[in-house]
């Protein structure tokens, strides 16, 4: 039997428990263990570290009992198999990094043991990153806990994120580390009722997390609740000198603003977001959220952001651009997969060709074509222009406003395999979610309800560069007034 | 400013079968920055190091890891584009030029493209006629080095070491302005000549710490450019003037065949003396350039380039004009010994203590054959520059003849010690006293009576005979000036 | 624009990506997709609008030339399928 009553406390909530004495860290991760084992049919982790993680909560114990608790102690996290781990098989949910364990620990992950926390393993994603859905990982798909109304068709979890958010959703981990590239920690989050945070471009370092698109990738965290993504991402950000697009200034105390007053913060409502299609229930959500910040005592702004409808083309130019070269290095000479062939350039291509999934080869293509010789301007460089008009329509917003609120996500959780046969279809899932990476903006997803099917729909805050303080600000106004408390029912423990 | 020069001077033409044809060359130098560690890791520079023992994680492309810049190595190559008096660029960018091949693990060179830190500067090279040319800069960047791979250590097997892969090059671009293989090793040695000087490289081709790509192409006089080959990697001066005698020749005997020029990349093979088409490159370019997204651009402030031309030597060019106008020495001489700083500063310090002409003479033709015989260099010469300029000093003020000074310089050589002492302890020192003089000539005479004859017979030339017994008759001391004099006098008095 | 299966041939071969001959036409057609998908962007006009290339405008941070790193040959030929002598080994290469 899984311990409830253990794996439903959040980080603050489990962290006060700890500190109370009221639980042990060796109990409270156990009792995820047990979780992990009753929920493999989710298919959430790619590793288990059970060992590694019984090891971490004894640690803790000794220091809590000790009174040398650190903020994170004893808390037991699921770490998205992009982030290289010491030691710990890590594979990007890729056949070609098979067997590949590094002798080096990601710098965010590293933080977080630093601060205490506790690895519970490593969790599924799209494969290098690369999807919506989850269903790109060569481990197969992680399963959304959450079911449409007396319906067992099985959903996504989103992606690239998938394990992660599952994970959390399901109870099978505390909380969870995501990174975000296009969407890939807060779409997951919308579509399973959890909170994910993209910080700025530059808050965490990418040292050490597999690269899918650097300009854009950033990592975060995926929690049960506005308070535990801001004590998270306390202890995740910082500068790194191993990175070179870390910014070096200073890393607020995020707890501090969770709770907060928005009296008076301007919120601003793009225009531009209403899009052709848009499921009413969404729209209504939107309107829903907005008056909830109005009756906190936030002012409400109408803006516009003119080149939104561009981004998700933009993004979908530079983002495989840079993952043809990022990916450049699985080639089955110095780690992971290798298919022999009769000279190095077949041994080459038939190692990319069996250890990259169809997707990934997609993008890598693509990427590959609009680099090439002629097609440059026309394609790379015509979308970093496009790429700066969008920065300059947030300058201009973030004028007039504090913050951005919108959807997450068009829809909610869909179907496994009901868009995997459309890439583009399966490209809109990130069109609220890609302007804050091509801008490099922090933003946030918080559940805010759910839709006539049962299923979890996300709100959207998206901030100034390093105001991630305000966004906490915000999302915790969203959270308290939404009050979503519902649970997916559990059917995976069978 | 630089002396205007010509720049387009005639080419070496070569007469073909069916006409004249010019060759023109253009040189892309990579010369390795002289810092500890590499361009963007830190991972050890040294020579010749056991394999794969410099290599960072960075350095072997494992996944996750970034490259950041060393600091020194911006500085270097700013100190060398001053050196080449050429424009610094205060807003580069790096980009990634990729290609797959086993000694690049990243897939990618982070190298320089569009925007690289250093653009047009200029090389005045000295040519053994007397003339001086203009070689153009086109530019100078900063890239990555590859590692390497070794064919021939096993059967089957191509191993590859990564020691080098990351080291930092600048590869220094020339406009096509070289017309003879003579003329492009003289680039290249004045070249390094520079970044020795400038102490930004070391110079060293036989560790590879300088190699040319060698761009080959042969027109008509006066006609349009024609199609180019590449010689890549070519790390000694005498295989570059033979690849390039190899590669016009193969060039014209094409052309006047009726064939023509395929633009392709050529490896020089040193043991058959011909340069011949890379079958492992042999696939059309499209590296696919693109800024590399984990690197922002470079920006270097007015403060540090001003400090850094604070800190530039006297360069050679300048070092020359100096010694020409001020010691009055040849263009070649003060060529000569400005080629090395060790030997411009020792011919000062022989200078300053002697007479300048003088010094410079017995540098060039006693001292450099002497060193060249036994094998030395300016650096481990026996003789310290203070002694040189005491002996050349001795026979400024007479102390000694210039016949006696080489026997005395001999002894300096082989077994040290003060000049001043040998002349003084041999009791070398030069008769000067018009009485001894008179003596030894009245005893020539004497001695000759038939020699006296011819020589009043007219045979004037005669005299030079005399001077040469008086001389061997004091043992070399006397004065030969006086000497001559005397001798004269007395014989035309007779 | 639409890719045909000589350009998707092309393409395969500089991303080192084996290609079947029958799955050519497919990709080609999902390729193509894909770039007419994202040539909405030629409704943009972008005169004179400088590149964005990485993720915000921000200085290089520099570190000091220091060896740091190395020493380690085991641990950087530790995962790979192949190594002999402490190098890797590929399939020989004929330059």
């Amino acid at each position: 039997m899984v311990d409830t009553t253990l794996t439903s406390l959040g980080l603050v909530e489990a962290r006060d428990a700890l500190d109370k004495k009221e639980i042990s860290a060796v109990e409270l991760t156990d009792a995820y263990i047990t979780a992990m084992e009753k929920g493999r049919g989710l298919n959430t982790y790619i590793t288990e570290t059970t060992d590694l993680a019984r090891e971490g909560a004894k640690r803790a114990d000794e220091n809590l009992a000790k009174g040398e608790g650190k903020p994170l102690e004893g808390l037991p996290l699921g770490i998205k198999d992009l982030y290289c781990t010491e030691g710990v098989l890590t594979t990007a949910a890729s056949h070609i990094l098979d067997g590949y364990k590094p002798h080096y620990e990601s710098t965010v992950s590293a933080n977080l043991w630093r601060d205490g926390a506790v690895m519970l393993g490593k969790l599924n994603l799209d494969e290098f990153a690369m999807g919506s859905s989850n269903e790109t990982s060569f481990y197969g798909t992680a399963i959304n806990p959450w079911r449409r109304n007396g319906d067992d068709t099985p959903l996504v979890a989103g992606g690239s994120s998938g394990g992660s958010s599952a994970a959390v959703a399901a109870g099978l981990c505390a909380a969870a580390t995501g990174t975000d590239t296009g969407g890939s920690i807060r779409q997951p989050a919308a579509l399973t009722g959890i909170v994910g945070m993209k910080p700025s471009y530059g808050r965490c370092s990418r040292w050490g997390i597999v690269a899918f698109a650097s300009s854009l990738d950033q990592a975060g965290p995926m929690t049960r609740s506005v308070a535990d993504a801001a004590l998270m991402l306390r202890s995740m950000a910082g500068h790194d000198p191993m990175d070179s697009t870390s910014v070096d200034i200073e890393v607020p105390d995020y707890t501090a603003e969770v709770g907060g007053s928005v009296k008076g913060l301007r919120v601003g409502i793009p225009k531009e977001y209403r899009v052709d299609g848009m499921p009413a229930e969404v729209d209504a959500l939107w309107q829903q959220g907005i008056d909830w910040l109005k009756d906190a005592g936030a002012e409400i702004v109408e803006i516009s952001l003119p080149h939104t409808q561009y981004a998700l083309p933009a993004y979908y130019i530079v983002a495989p651009a840079e993952a043809s070269s990022n990916l450049a290095r699985y080639d089955g000479v110095r780690y992971g997969l290798r298919e022999d062939g009769k000279d190095l350039i077949e041994m080459y291509q038939n190692t990319r060709a069996a250890g990259f999934g169809d997707e990934v080869k997609r993008r890598v293509l693509i990427g590959t074509y609009v680099l090439s010789a002629g097609y440059y301007d026309a394609y790379y460089r015509k979308a970093q222009q496009v790429r700066t008009l969008i920065g300059q329509d947030f300058d201009t917003a973030f004028e007039s406003v504090d913050t951005i609120l919108a959807p997450t996500t068009p829809t909610g959780a869909f179907g496994v395999g009901e868009k995997a046969d459309d890439p583009v279809s399966m490209y809109l899932n990130d069109v609220f979610t890609v302007p804050a990476n091509l801008a490099g903006l922090p933003a946030i997803s918080v559940p805010a309800g759910l839709d006539s099917q049962g299923l979890p729909l996300g709100l959207q805050l998206i901030g100034k560069h390093f105001d991630e303080a305000t966004l906490f600000r915000a999302a915790s106004a969203i959270e308290s007034a939404a009050g979503f408390t519902a649970k997916p029912t559990v059917w995976w423990e069978g | 400013m630089t002396e205007k020069l010509e720049s387009t001077a005639k080419g070496t033409i070569i007469e073909g079968m069916t006409g004249p044809w010019e060759l023109i060359i253009g040189l892309e130098v990579h010369a390795q920055v002289n810092s500890n560690s590499k361009l963007f890791s830190g991972a050890a520079t040294d020579f010749g190091s056991d394999p794969n023992t410099q290599v960072s994680l960075v350095d072997a492309a494992l996944p996750g890891m970034l490259p950041v810049i060393n600091e020194y190595c911006v500085e270097q190559a700013v100190r060398t584009g001053l050196g080449l008096k050429a424009q610094i660029n205060k807003e580069s960018v790096f980009a990634r030029k990729n290609y797959f091949y086993a000694d690049l693990p990243q897939g990618y060179q982070i190298s320089q493209f569009d925007k690289p830190i250093v653009g047009r500067g200029q090389v005045i090279v000295d040519l053994k006629n007397g003339t001086r040319r203009i070689v153009g800069i086109e530019r100078l960047h900063l890239e990555q080095d590859a590692g390497k791979s070794m064919h021939d250590q096993h059967p089957s097997l191509t191993y590859v070491d990564l020691n080098r892969s990351g080291v930092a090059l600048m590869e220094i671009v020339s406009d096509p302005d070289i017309r003879s293989a003579e003329e492009a090793a003289a680039y290249v040695e004045k070249l390094r000549t520079i970044l020795v000087y400038l102490g930004t490289c070391d110079g060293v081709m036989a560790r590879g710490s300088m190699r040319a790509d060698v761009n080959v192409s042969v027109r008509r006089p006066g006609e349009e450019l024609g199609t180019r080959a590449e010689i890549k990697n070519v790390n000694s001066l005498r295989f570059m003037r033979q690849a390039i005698e190899f590669e016009a020749q193969r060039q014209i005997d094409i052309l006047e065949d009726g064939g023509s020029i395929v633009q392709e990349t050529r490896l020089f093979d040193a043991s058959k003396g011909e340069t011949r088409s890379m079958r492992s490159k042999e696939n059309a370019h499209d590296y696919r350039y693109f800024p590399d997204p984990d690197l922002p651009p470079l920006i270097l402030d007015d403060g540090m380039i001003e400090r850094i031309k604070a800190t530039l030597p006297e360069l050679p060019d300048e070092k020359k004009a100096r010694f020409e106008n001020d010691y009055g020495l040849s263009a070649y001489d003060a060529g000569v010994l400005v080629a090395d700083q060790e030997t411009a500063a020792y011919y000062e310090n022989v200078a300053s203590a002697s007479d300048p002409k003088l010094a410079a003479n017995w540098i060039i033709t006693e001292l450099f054959g002497r060193l060249n015989k036994s094998e030395k260099t300016i650096t481990d010469s026996p003789i310290s520059a203070a002694n040189l300029g005491k002996l050349v000093g001795l026979i400024k003020d007479n102390t000694i003849s210039g016949r006696i000074a080489k026997d005395v310089f001999e002894i300096m050589f082989n077994e040290g010690g003060d000049p001043e002492q040998i002349v003084e302890d041999k009791g070398l020192k030069q008769v000067t006293d018009t009485g001894e003089i008179e003596g030894f000539a009245d005893q020539v005479i004497a001695d000759n009576p038939e020699k006296v004859a011819e020589y009043k017979g007219g045979k004037d030339k005669l005299l030079g005979w005399f001077v040469g017994q008086l001389m061997k008759a004091s043992r070399g001391k006397a004065n030969p000036q006086m000497a001559n004099e005397l001798l004269k006098k007395k014989l035309d008095e007779l | 624009m639409s890719v045909d299966k000589e350009t998707v041939r092309n393409i395969a071969r500089l991303a080192r990506i084996r290609v079947d001959e029958d799955a050519l036409e497919p990709l080609a057609k999902e390729l193509s997709t894909i770039l007419t998908f994202v040539e909405q962007l030629d409704a943009v006009n972008t005169d004179g609008v400088e590149p964005q290339a990485g993720g915000r405008t921000m200085a290089l941070q520099q570190r000091a030339d220091e060896v740091t790193a190395g020493g380690y040959p085991e641990k950087v030929t530790g995962n790979a399928p192949k190594s002999e002598h402490n190098f890797f080994a590929v399939p020989k290469v004929v330059e």
